[in-house]
């Protein structure tokens, strides 16, 4: 954003400011609304710079919008009080008034006024929240500077590449805290959008186009309840839209590049007899949709499984335990309805998994790890 | 006011298809319809130039390759003929010369038939070139906004030879002057839109 | 041929309401068909708060879900609101600018009947292997993915309703630009009928839009078309803005006519003339043309660009100006009245906070980064409740209870009345209130289910109790109805008073001819001048008694509707069972026939006699 933007809106604010009701009112309204909602999903515990803005914007937004109701309601409640029947007599035959040009000027200059305070931050995020020139900005030895992720939204799960990192990951988003994150949005199938509440607000994913926007972390989501920030997918997008949530984990860059490193490096293990049979159902049944390696490209039929050990939830919404991993392997339609998962009888000729099976494949991708 | 009145030339209103309230109704009625018409047409249109070459990769179809503007002229030139014909009608019904009316209408259907005629051979010859209906998401706007102005033709030319038909033996009322009369705006209306097409889809297509 | 209702059998008034012409009776039907759609799509909300009532609820499937709120939303829409507001329309325009009937009785009938056939058509889908499930919007991506037919009814039955609706707006522009009694200026026209006739310039112009739009989602899908499909060149995005072309006048051609009802009540019940008529009549010209150029204000997270999103937040917000001179104006006619609280006046003093409480926070939304944030989550499903229902529904509850007496000759309870606002009321923003929040806390629109520790339990709980307390004030309003049916009581013309427009000069019951003379309209609140003068008469006539001219009924509309309902289910299953060709050319045959016989077969009405007309007494 550059100065002059800057000043016009810190004019604009100033305005609106000089009046100690509206004030008092935005004072009154913050606290209010940030007791409101958890810190790890609500848009009224901004975490980032982006979603402050916008935060900022629902304060103000709030302040002017009440300011009118309460003036409506005054005139409303004194008129009703007033002019009741009873109290004006029964048969008294009211003045039967024209209008009132006065009157009709300042109810239409005031209102223009106060959508113009509104109007000029509206139009200075609306271009600020679009900026993503610095996408492409390098440094001396042509490395990009800023972390730049491919998100793309497919039947009820997230995938997240990192082209300039060569990682690719699903369900868990990994970010770097304090700069600007770069997403470019796509759809694979039909039309989702990409919602981090806390962090700011959403972008569709577009099944034709590729949608950018930028998003900011302010802190580490290890001190959050489930150590990660919520996101959603916000259109409709079949029967198990309202299931088809992911995490946003937030690393301090330091631990960020860790990440990325240890992502790129470690390759599936199996440890024990247990998972090592797991490894062996695995690459027979499962390995042709799902990959076990964060190292490479977008482009996976099923969910990249390298950190699924890491990860908060089984099948993006359900609490990460083996009896959980379990029960969705083997009737994934009725967890997740209308998902593209095969049901087990179509990969283990005709069967559901055995439990011993089961407890095989949950050892082993339990154990699939790159932060440890 | 007897709708079945018979008039001569001296009687006759200036304006017949608007002397009576079901005329006025019908001619202020038909005009917004035409209103709604051409915001529907303005859809196609812009639906037609967001899709406009738009298909499957590699395809090889384009305006470019696929239009041919001699026909297309052709097919202008008798639907702005027919326009004018039609406009010799409704003089002909203002001074009310019934058969001079029937016979310029039995012209302009004629004509209308004629371009009717050249678009199927059109349409026909896309898609033996293999530009059919799925083709592309081109080649369904393409179809779409034409043979939407198609049908729209097909409609006219049917009411126009209902309206001959029906009143051969009748001659001039209150009651059907402004049935011709709207009709005639249909036909004009029709026209107008082709002339859009003809810019739009084919000049600009080829040229453009 | 006399007025007054005689007692006929159930055949012959059956075959009479298939056949009217008589704006009358098509608004009888239209509030019946409107009604049954209503509680129709009551009941669908109602099993939606029920499923939301508690976190990871299984009272519903997920499809089943989808495909619920998808016909909530549609019925609602298409099916209830804009018809109950048509039934209205059709009662009360006529008379209250003098006219003998609408300018198209034949068209009236028929755009009732396609409204009615394209409605059942859409509600066969739950018997009929599913209803549509991709929202009321349904977007095209998602649209298309959709498996069975419940899209393919969604596009077609709302083609055949559309078509009715465009008749209709059609209809009321020419019958109000031709039809006016003598000294009824555009300027002393009462706001209903202003507000009927923008609405309806509306609909001529957003509904064609639609029409495309959902023509190309029947050829994408059931006849080989590639407009929405992006791997043949095709592009969604088409189908959203064609949506929104049509949805956001939408949205006013169902406002309007609210505050036309509302306008009227503000002025009968403070027995003072409407503040500020002339901005009354700006505001709503203006509100109609700013409704065209807003619409993508539904589509901020689309993707479309700073530039374009700035704009459309600019022109989104000019059009609170408007709507603000229309609520001071409101304010304004009760100060210095005299204000009796009737039902139809509670519904309308509780529609100004409930209104202006919807109206800021669409500026809200106007704003398009904190849209970003508000977009698609439950801040808009209170938003657009709160404009919808605290708007359109309190304007439909108050008319139902001002016309009733008009429209039936009977009065509804005043006291049952009270008890539905009530319960109504608070039921109305105990649901809608909180959901602002659930939006604000992160809870996306839309979903089926959600899981429980996300901060959201208790306000579901909330909003689901809420519900429940607006559909007990519903019934309560059909007992009402019951009742007031069969007690039977007749009242006479302008029961409430202080009645100030035409509509309240016509004798009960309303002869089918309307006013027997036509009358002359002195000023604006004509009635109420006439009063005012001590008139005993009535009205001042602007003719003398001479015969009247009366279009003929017709069983025309119901067949051309017949055909196309068949032609439906042939395009429905084109492609799928061989039978669906026949069935397509057999309905469209039928439709074109009887349009033929229409075109071939003059009908040039009849006339009602002065003689017989002097020996009518004319209701009383």
């Amino acid at each position: 954003m550059n100065t002059t933007m800057k000043e016009g809106f810190n004019l604009a604010m100033m305005k609106g400011l000089k009046k100690w009701r509206l004030f008092s009112l935005l004072a009154a309204l913050t606290i209010f609304l940030s007791g409101c909602g958890e810190e790890y999903l609500s848009t009224l515990t901004p975490a980032g710079q982006v979603g402050r803005d916008q935060f900022n914007l629902l304060l103000l937004s709030t302040a002017i919008m009440t300011l009118v109701v309460i003036v409506v309601v005054i005139i409303y409640v004194l008129a009703l009080v007033k002019f009741r029947r009873k109290k004006v007599g029964e048969n008294v035959i009211p003045k039967q008034v024209e209008g009132s040009h006065t009157l009709e000027v300042i109810w239409t200059v005031i209102p223009i006024l106060l959508l113009i305070v509104l109007a000029i931050p509206t139009v200075i995020y609306t271009y600020k929240h679009a900026d993503v020139s610095a996408m492409d900005h390098v440094d001396a030895d042509g490395n990009k500077t800023a972390v730049t992720v491919n998100v793309t939204a497919k039947l009820y799960w997230w995938e997240f590449e990192y082209p300039d990192l060569g990682v690719v990951t699903a369900q868990e988003l990994v970010v770097p805290t304090g700069e600007k994150v770069y997403f470019n949005l796509k759809a694979a199938d039909v039309k989702h959008s990409f919602w981090i509440p806390a962090a700011g607000g959403k972008l569709d994913t577009n099944v034709e186009n590729v949608n950018q926007f930028y998003l900011e972390f302010d802190k580490e989501s290890a001190g959050l309840k489930d150590g990660v920030f919520y996101g959603k997918c916000a259109e409709l997008c079949g029967p198990s839209h309202a299931l088809m949530d992911f995490k946003v984990k937030t690393l301090n860059r330091t631990d960020f590049n860790a990440w990325v490193e240890s992502a790129k490096t470690t390759e599936a293990v199996a440890e024990g007899d247990l998972a090592t049979q797991g490894e062996e159902i695995f690459n027979t049944s499962c390995i042709a949709c799902h990959a076990t390696s964060a190292a490479g490209s977008a482009g996976g039929v099923g969910p990249n499984l390298a950190a699924f050990g890491d990860r908060n939830r089984v099948a993006g919404f359900m609490e990460h335990t083996e009896e959980n991993l379990k029960n969705w392997i083997n009737d994934p339609q009725s967890y997740k309805p209308g998902n593209l998962m095969p049901q087990p009888e179509q990969l283990n000729n005709g069967e559901k998994f055995s439990d011993e099976q089961l407890d095989a494949l949950a050892e082993y991708l339990m154990g699939l790890s790159i932060e440890k | 006011m007897d709708l079945n009145k018979k008039y001569t030339p001296q009687t006759w209103p200036d304006h017949p298809e608007q002397v009576t309230m079901e005329g006025k109704n019908k001619f202020l009625g038909f005009w917004l319809f035409l209103g709604g018409e051409t915001v529907l047409f303005a859809s196609l249109f812009a639906t037609y130039l967001a899709l406009k070459n738009k298909g499957p990769s590699g395809m090889e179809f384009s305006t470019q390759t696929l239009f041919e503007l001699p026909l297309v002229f052709i097919m202008t030139m008798i639907l702005l003929t027919s326009s004018l014909t039609s406009v010799y009608a409704m003089y002909h019904m203002k001074n009310h010369n019934f058969k001079g009316m029937q016979l310029w209408l039995g012209i302009t259907v004629v004509l209308g038939l004629a371009f009717l005629a050249l678009e199927i051979y059109e349409f026909n010859h896309y898609v033996h070139l293999g530009f059919n209906y799925s083709q592309s998401a081109f080649s369904s706007a393409f179809f779409t906004l034409v043979g939407t102005h198609g049908i729209h033709v097909v409609v006219g030319l049917v009411w126009i030879i209902l309206l001959i038909v029906r009143n051969a033996k009748r001659g001039f009322s209150l009651y059907n002057a402004p049935k011709y009369y709207t009709a005639s705006l249909y036909w004009h209306f029709i026209d107008v839109v082709w002339v859009f097409i003809f810019t739009v889809v084919y000049l600009m297509g080829v040229v453009g | 041929m006399s007025s007054i209702a005689q007692k006929k059998g159930f055949g012959a008034t059956l075959w009479d309401y298939l056949t009217t012409v008589d704006h009358k009776k098509i608004a009888v039907m239209y509030l019946i068909a409107g009604g049954l759609f209503f509680v129709i799509g009551g009941i669908e909300a109602m099993l939606i708060r029920i499923q939301l009532a508690k976190p990871d609820n299984d009272f519903v499937s997920a499809g089943l879900f989808n495909e619920i709120i998808t016909m909530h939303g549609t019925t609602m829409i298409f099916l209830a609101a804009m018809p109950i507001l048509f039934g209205f329309m059709n009662a009360v325009m006529p008379l209250q600018i003098g006219a003998r009937d609408v300018a198209f009785p034949f068209l009236n009938s028929l755009g009732f009947w396609l409204f009615l056939f394209g409605g059942i058509f859409l509600n066969l889908s739950w018997f009929m292997g599913g209803a549509p499930d991709a929202g009321w919007t349904s977007y095209a991506s998602l649209s298309l993915a959709s498996p069975g037919h419940g899209i393919d009814f969604y596009a077609i039955g709302l083609q055949i309703a559309g078509a009715g609706t465009y008749i209709g707006g059609i209809n009321f522009l020419v019958t109000i630009i031709n039809m006016r009694a003598p000294g009824m200026t555009y300027m002393r026209m009462p706001l209903m009928t202003w507000t009927t006739f923008v609405a309806s310039a509306l609909i001529l112009f957003a509904f064609p839009p639609l029409t495309i739009g959902l023509f190309f989602l029947i050829l994408d899908r059931m006849f080989g078309g590639n407009f929405f499909d992006h791997t043949m060149g095709g592009n969604t995005i088409i189908w959203e803005h064609l949506f929104w072309i049509f949805g956001h006048p939408e949205v006013y051609i169902l406002i309007l006519p609210a505050f036309g009802i509302f306008s009227e009540i503000f002025a009968i019940f403070a027995r003072k003339r409407l503040f500020g008529y002339s901005s009354m009549v700006f505001a709503t010209v203006l509100i109609g043309f700013l409704g065209f150029m807003v619409w993508a204000h539904h589509m901020f997270t689309v993707g479309l660009g700073p530039t374009a999103n700035a704009i459309f937040a600019v022109a989104t917000m000019a059009i609170a100006v408007p709507t603000g001179m229309k609520i001071f104006n409101w304010l304004l006619t009760i100060w210095g009245g005299s204000i009796k609280v009737t039902v139809p006046m509670l519904y309308a003093l509780a529609f100004i906070p409930s209104f202006v409480a919807g109206g800021v926070t669409g500026v809200m939304q106007g704003a398009a980064p904190l849209d970003y944030q508000l977009h698609d989550s439950y801040f808009i499903v209170a938003h657009f409740h709160y404009v919808i229902v605290g708007g359109v529904v309190l304007a439909i509850l108050a008319a139902l209870h001002l016309y009733w007496p008009l429209m039936f000759n009977q009065m509804l309870s005043e006291k049952l009345g009270k008890w539905t606002f009530w319960f109504f009321f608070i039921g109305f923003h105990m649901t809608f209130f909180i959901q602002h929040f659930l939006g604000l806390m992160g809870m996306p629109r839309r979903v089926f289910t959600f899981g429980a520790d996300q901060g959201w339990d208790l306000f579901n709980l909330i909003s689901s109790v809420g519900a429940f307390f607006m559909a007990a004030g519903v019934i309560i309003l059909v007992v009402n109805i019951i009742i007031t049916a069969v007690k039977n009581v007749p009242v006479g013309n302008d029961p409430w008073e202080d009645g100030r427009t035409l509509e309240w000069a016509i004798p009960q019951p309303v002869p089918f001819y309307n006013f027997k003379q036509t009358p002359l309209v002195r000023g604006l609140d004509t009635f109420w001048i006439e009063k005012q003068e001590g008139n005993k008469e009535g009205m001042t006539y602007a003719e003398p008694l001479s015969d009247i001219h009366m279009p003929n009924n017709s069983f025309i509309p119901f067949m051309m509707t017949v055909g196309l309902f068949i032609a439906g289910f042939g395009a429905l299953y084109n492609g799928e069972k061989e039978w669906a060709v026949p069935v397509l050319v057999l309905g469209l045959a039928i439709t074109v026939a009887s349009m033929a016989v229409r075109s071939v077969k003059d009908d040039h009405g009849f006339h009602i006699h002065k003689e017989d007309l002097m020996n009518e007494k004319g209701g009383k």
